[in-house]
Formats: C-alpha cells, structure tokens, sequence
C-alpha cells in the first residue's frame, strides 16, 4: 500500500455536553507489517513496519497515549472515551516506524 | 472417599493386581492428587516471556486480580482481526485514576499487543481495538494506577485460524 493511500477517519458525536463522556472512534489505514513474515520467493524477512504510537491532544492536554506492537492488527482501529470540556480541536497523531506521521484535527462541538 | 478407592481398585485390577495394599493404594492415590491438581494449574499458567513482561512492568510491586474486564468474541475465525474491549474498574477522578492499561496476548510470538495512557480526563478507562492473534490462547490486561496498585485480568479466546503467519 503506498504511503499516499494512508487515511486517517475520526468519529465523534456532533455535538456534547459539558461534562458528558463521548466515545472517540477511530480508523487509520496502514498494513501494519509485523517483521514476523517472510517474503516467500527470496527468503528474506519482510522488515517491520508498524504505527507504534497514537496520541490525541483535546483543550490543551494530551487525553490518549497509545504504544502499538505488531500485535496490533492491520488498518488498526480504536476507540476510547474522554471528558468534554470545551468547544475546540481534538488532534490525532499518528507516527509508524519509517518514521512518518499522519494528522488528523476534528472540531469537538460542546453545547 | 469411596468413590476413590473405587477407583484406585479399578486401577489396581487393569494393572493386573488382585489386592490392593497399602504402599499401592498411597502410590496410586498420590498420583490421582497430583493428576488433580496438576490440571487446573496448567490453565492459570502464563507463558514464561509473557510473565517476564508483565513482571518488568510491575517491578516487584503485588499485582491483584479484579477490576480489569476484557471482552472479546468466544470464537475467532479469523485471528488477523480479533475486536477486543479492555474496561477498568476506577472513579478516574482527579485522585483516583487509571494511568496505563497494558495489553498482551500470552501465546504470541511477539506476546505485547499494547500500551495505552489514560488520565482522570477520560471520564472512563473504557478502550477497544483490534489485534491479531497467532493461536487460541489468553487475552492479558494489567492497569496500572495513579497510586502504583497494579490490577490484572485475563481472557481466553479460541482462534480456528492464526494471523500471525506469513
């Protein structure tokens, strides 16, 4: 997959309360190659490349930290909580192990 | 009681012995103890490099069972993409909050799945994700607290086809 097609997507609700506990889906595309598989005709190991870390930061703080391992299936999705606070971006972060980054900023509405 | 000695005397006649004496009878019982309790056992056990991580993370400190819920499908058909949900037990108020949830599956080559951060902003300690899983085996979650106290839960997950393989 080239590294152009790599999309992040973000789900959140249109609008919350303040105080209210919103769920934060989200889905990055990425192969996620574990460093485990072996190209099949040379022998040689495929070398790893993983999205290892993802962090989100809402009102000036950072509210996610999430360290991958190959574990992590590929077009790694997931999904979390956080407090609403105040109307204002909540940016994503993404960073694999080639050493690219991919951002993703959405408008987080509090009513 | 008796229905163990049925048993043993059951034992005793496939080995070919008419009479059971007392040495037999305490060789035989020890072996059906150690069988008994042999069983269980193997189930509660974790891999050695799974244990290993999990002891490098808690450096010493006592790990307690509870407050860490983990669900996962009962079947994976397909082990490349299983949904998993880790939800921990806590107020998550300023004072009293999860700090890090630590994911491993006990059977994987590579048995660290991941690290996620959380703080009293969260609201909840509530995370789902998708991971791949090489072979039916125990899903690991490890919270860790903002006071130090460590929490553990597990689950397991039968995989009828691996995603680890290549």
């Amino acid at each position: 997959m080239a590294k152009a097609d790599i999309k992040p997507r973000i789900r959140i609700p249109k609008s919350v309360k303040a105080g209210e506990i919103f769920e934060v889906k989200t889905l990055i595309s990425h192969e996620m190659e574990t460093g485990l598989r072996v190209n099949k005709e040379t022998g040689a190991k495929i070398p790893r490349d993983i999205i290892n870390e993802m962090k989100v930061n809402y009102d000036g703080k950072e509210v996610l930290r999430a360290v991958w391992q190959p574990s992590v299936s590929a077009n790694p999705y997931t999904s979390f909580f956080v407090m609403a606070t105040k109307s204002g971006p909540m940016e994503f972060i993404w960073s694999d192990d080639s050493g690219t980054s991919y951002n993703k900023t959405v408008e987080v509405n509090v009513s | 009681m008796q229905s163990k000695l049925d048993t043993t005397n059951s034992l005793a006649k496939m080995v070919g012995q008419p009479r059971i004496n007392r040495r037999t009878f305490l060789t035989l019982a020890g072996i059906g103890a150690v069988g008994i309790s042999a069983i269980p056992f193997a189930a509660e056990a974790t891999p050695q490099e799974t244990q290993s991580k999990i002891d490098s993370i808690a450096g010493g400190r006592p790990i307690n069972e509870g407050r860490v819920d983990i669900t996962l499908p009962e079947i994976a058909e397909n082990g490349g993409t299983v949904p998993v949900s880790v939800a921990v037990d806590s107020p998550m108020s300023e004072n009293d909050f999860v700090k890090a949830v630590h994911v491993f599956a006990d059977d994987n080559p590579l048995p660290e799945v991941a690290s996620y951060y959380f703080g009293p902003h969260n609201g909840k300690a509530d995370f789902s994700m998708r991971i791949r899983l090489g072979k039916t085996q125990k899903v690991v979650a490890m919270a860790e607290m903002n006071n130090g106290e460590l929490f553990i839960g597990r689950k397991e997950i039968k995989v009828t086809l691996g995603g680890c393989g290549g």
